[in-house]
């Protein structure tokens, strides 16, 4: 620090020669300092999804073997997936509830394909804070609203998968799919 | 004290060498060392003007898949491709669409969902390429007791590699008269061929390019010759050996660049900062 | 300790202020690296290289880090995992290439700061313990890098494990106990491969640690200049911030602009192809060397091909094994001896006119044997480097300690600044020679 002082006093009669010499000096370092961030980006980049996790990132689960009432895990992303046939009177049920009581108001048709709601499918991940949720399973509890019940905070969903009781603070998660026929869709 | 002791073991070492030296020289000169066939006749891989050559080089797409082409229709048959997924042909300049097709095409091993027992379907883009044999066992037993090699990696598992790969299968030939007058232990064993770009010059693979035309290449590419054909696949197995090259030249024109430009600003910063000082 | 000129560090805001008392981290700098540390203003461009050996340490350090998030160490994945590095994850591949290629560059960097040290007798008191804690660090780079070589898990990483835990094999009685040992079982595999991960995950950071050491060490004199004359007074020194961190800044650039030619022009010059093949325990590659860095020790390794026996008894006093190994052993533990070897009073190989031409010959000496090493072991590589081995230690053992008794030198400078002024007024009559002409 002082040397510099004492260097610019030496000098400080050549003003031009000076303001260029300071220029340089402020370049290179600022030269450094991009070069610096520019290292920086392969060394965050590199913690992203790799290709071969990404290139996984779609599932396709066939739909034929599942019987009414019944419901399956798959596994989208490396996380459960939960395909679910609903009962009509699930479905009714379902339908009784007024979307504004609900913490995070959605109806069953906001949630599931136009013509099939039927066919109810979500992520396994409670949205509390990530717990797989019971119920996907035979003879699994439930939950007091028939739907999926989180054993790990208490969370309780319905038969839409909408939260009605507990901690978590939305409805599990719809991703998105499309029907590839009938009996099959494709998930991501 | 140090100094004696340092020099008891520098005597010592020095004259055990020395003495080595002279018994090696002494038998050297007496019984000079048999020239090798493989010294005599071993030749280095031909140079091939390659389109990704130089910090500036690119693959050439259209090669490339017919190297793919010649690999899928020839090579495939004995050699796997294990580090490559089908998605990444993608690289190649092949659609979403007909990376699908390649990948369905071939079947790669998975599990029975409804009985668990072990089963094949048809690949998924995500997957990478099957093993051509389930092991190295199966491997030997099909091919005569020698093991095809994964080509995945060829290109970089030898000096040269795509100039290597290109020589090697272009240079069957027969045994040289010379060599079997100088050498008659050499002669070419039964199940071998003789290749002297092959590091022993015998290799157990017989010449997989042999007749032009033996793949068909699309419209408007050049004729399917032997040597045509053996630039295209080693093109491709140097892809699939590096299939990062384009990236990492162009990044490192950009970094040589911005590197130049920083450097000489240090310098003159340094210059600078030393100018009313002698040193 | 510093020279009593030198600055002293005065924190003028009041947060530096307060920092200083409780902390005074920003002094510890100031007092290293920055205007607190005086150093002798006739450096010259050698003296770089103990700053890009820290810096070849750090980007070591940093790619060596993220890597091993990536890296599996278990025998049935490794090489896979290398290639999924090299293929999938997001700039993996400049990762590994500036790791692989780092190794190589930490090595040329720290031989020419070696080097740097025999010429300039920068060993000599009353540097001593810079210089053995400089071995020392030598010692763990070696052992780090060849462990590293190990965990791509190909045929050279393989058999390189294969090899060198096989040199202490030739200990008698409890070698091949410790061989088995070290490897965890009779041949390298999982526990192998898995203790040289952990390892080389470990030893860069006690290299980090003992180059505190040696820094420390170094500070307690001071540095030592191409000269070797002491520092005499404020007029020879300069602060290091900003004067040689200017230097050393154009230097650095220089370092990346070669590093960067290297990692994205030719990354696999310096590795051998075989490592590209994945390790086969059934079949050993036709030519199997270590990496570059290594070669003038395998050379000497190799050399010794003759047991020492009691003439015309035939009774073994000990192996050509065993004595390869202590040799290469030997020729990197006597330069621990050297400040004591080598007695002359003159530091500086610059006024020491036949220490300079023996030293030239230790150089190409270590080319050659560097060369060999590399080559097959066949004739005549054999017999060059028996003869190159021989002079490298007579050099050291016994040729050093000798001329440092006979050897005449040349006047030395009065002081640091009449040889930079003697130096720039050789250069202005130059000039003025030139434009009479």
């Amino acid at each position: 620090m002082a040397t510099e002082v004492q260097g610019t006093e030496a000098v400080a009669h050549e003003d031009e020669g000076v303001r260029r010499r300071d220029f340089i000096n402020i370049a290179a370092v600022s030269f450094a300092g991009v070069g610096g961030l520019a290292v920086l980006y392969p060394l965050i980049t590199q913690m992203n999804p790799s290709a071969d996790v990404l290139a996984q990132a779609t599932t396709e689960v066939d739909l034929s073997a599942i019987t009414e009432g019944q419901s399956i895990k798959a596994v989208f992303r490396s996380q459960p997936l939960f395909v679910r046939h609903l009962t009509a009177k699930e479905i009714a049920e379902a339908d009784a509830v007024d979307p504004a009581t609900l913490r995070d108001p959605q109806t069953l048709e906001q949630r599931v394909v136009d013509g099939k709601k039927q066919w109810l499918i979500t992520m396994g991940v409670c949205t509390h804070l990530g717990c797989v949720p019971l119920g996907a399973g035979e003879g699994e509890n439930k939950g007091e609203f028939g739907g999926y019940f989180c054993p790990c905070h208490g969370s309780h969903y319905d038969t839409a998968a909408r939260i009605r009781k507990g901690p978590a603070p939305k409805n599990l998660v719809v991703p998105e799919y499309t029907f590839t026929s009938d009996t099959a869709i494709l998930v991501g | 004290m140090v100094r004696f002791l340092g020099a008891l073991v520098g005597l010592f070492f020095a004259g055990m060498l020395l003495l080595s030296f002279l018994w090696g020289a002494v038998a050297y000169v007496s019984a000079p060392p048999a020239e090798t066939v493989e010294h005599a006749f071993h030749e280095h891989p031909k140079k091939v003007a390659w389109s990704f050559n130089g910090p500036l080089g690119h693959y050439d797409r259209a090669q490339l898949q017919r190297g793919f082409q010649v690999y899928t229709e020839v090579c495939s048959a004995c050699h796997s491709l294990h580090q490559v997924a089908f998605r990444s042909l993608g690289d190649l300049g092949y659609s979403e669409a007909e990376v699908k097709a390649i990948a369905k095409a071939r079947q790669v091993p998975d599990v029975d969902p409804k009985t668990g027992e072990a089963a094949t379907r048809p690949g998924i883009p995500a997957d990478k390429f099957p093993l051509v044999y389930p092991n190295d066992v199966a491997a030997r037993a099909a091919n005569n007791n020698a093991i095809p090699p994964d080509l995945s990696l060829m290109a970089k598992a030898r000096h040269d590699g795509a100039n290597y790969i290109y020589s090697l299968l272009t240079g069957y030939q027969s045994q040289p008269a010379e060599l079997l007058k100088k050498f008659p232990d050499a002669k070419t064993g039964e199940g071998l061929h003789y290749n002297p770009y092959f590091a022993n010059l015998n290799l157990a693979m017989a010449p997989p390019l042999s007749a032009e035309g033996q793949v068909t290449y699309g419209e408007g590419q050049p004729k399917p010759t032997v040597d045509q054909m053996a630039q295209d696949v080693s093109a491709f197995l140097m892809w699939t050996a590096e299939p990062k090259m384009e990236a990492r030249k162009s990044t490192g024109v950009a970094v040589i660049v911005f590197l130049l430009i920083a450097t000489v600003l240090a310098y003159m910063s340094y210059q600078n900062i030393w100018a009313n000082k002698e040193h | 300790m510093s020279f009593p000129w030198a600055e002293h560090y005065t924190p003028k805001h009041p947060l530096m202020k307060w920092m200083d008392e409780k902390l005074p981290l920003p002094r510890f700098v100031y007092n290293a690296v920055g205007g607190g540390y005086e150093v002798p203003r006739n450096l010259n461009y050698f003296w770089n290289f103990g700053v890009l050996a820290g810096l070849a340490l750090t980007v070591q350090l940093v790619t060596g880090i993220i890597l091993a998030m990536h890296y599996a160490a278990n025998g049935a994945v490794a090489f896979d995992s290398v290639e999924h590095i090299m293929r999938d994850v997001n700039s993996g591949w400049l990762l590994r290439y500036a790791h692989a290629n780092g190794a190589s560059f930490f090595f040329i960097v720290v031989y020419i700061h070696i080097f740097r040290g025999l010429f300039f007798g920068s060993y000599k008191a009353p540097r001593e313990m810079v210089w053995l804690l400089g071995i020392v660090i030598f010692l763990l780079m070696m052992a780090t890098a060849f462990m590293g070589y190990v965990l791509p898990w190909g045929q050279m990483s393989f058999w390189g494990a294969q090899v060198i835990t096989g040199l202490f094999a030739a200990i008698p009685v409890v070698g091949e106990p410790i061989q088995t040992w070290l490897l965890g079982g009779f041949a390298p595999g999982n526990a192998a491969l898995n203790r040289f991960f952990s390892l080389h995950y470990l030893l860069p950071f006690v290299i980090a640690g003992v180059i505190i050491l040696h820094i420390w060490a170094l500070h307690i004199p001071g540095s030592s200049n191409p000269t070797g004359v002491e520092v005499k007074g404020p007029q020879d020194t300069v602060p290091f911030h900003p004067y040689y961190t200017a230097k050393d800044g154009f230097g650095v650039g220089v370092f990346f602009l070669i590093f960067a030619l290297a990692v994205f022009f030719a990354p696999n010059a310096m590795g051998h192809p075989d490592n590209y093949i994945p390790a086969n325990p059934m079949s050993t590659p036709a030519h199997i060397v270590p990496e570059w860095y290594f070669w003038p020790f395998y050379a000497i390794l190799r050399a010794f091909t003759m047991d020492l026996t009691i003439p015309f008894t035939g009774i073994v006093l000990v192996p050509a094994k065993l004595l390869g190994v202590l040799a290469m052993f030997a020729s990197i533990l006597l330069l621990f001896f050297l400040p004591w070897i080598d007695t002359s009073p003159v530091r500086s190989g610059t006024y020491r006119p036949l220490f300079k031409k023996f030293f030239i010959l230790l150089i190409v000496d270590v080319l050659i044997l560097g060369y060999c090493g590399g080559a097959p072991a066949e004739e005549p590589w054999v017999m060059i480097s028996q003869l190159a081995a021989a002079y490298y230690f007579a050099h050291f053992l016994i040729i050093l300690p000798i001329i440092a008794s006979f050897e005449r030198p040349d006047p030395l400078p009065g002081s640091i600044t009449e040889a930079v002024l003697a130096k720039s007024k050789h250069k202005t009559g130059e000039t003025v020679a030139i434009a009479a002409e």
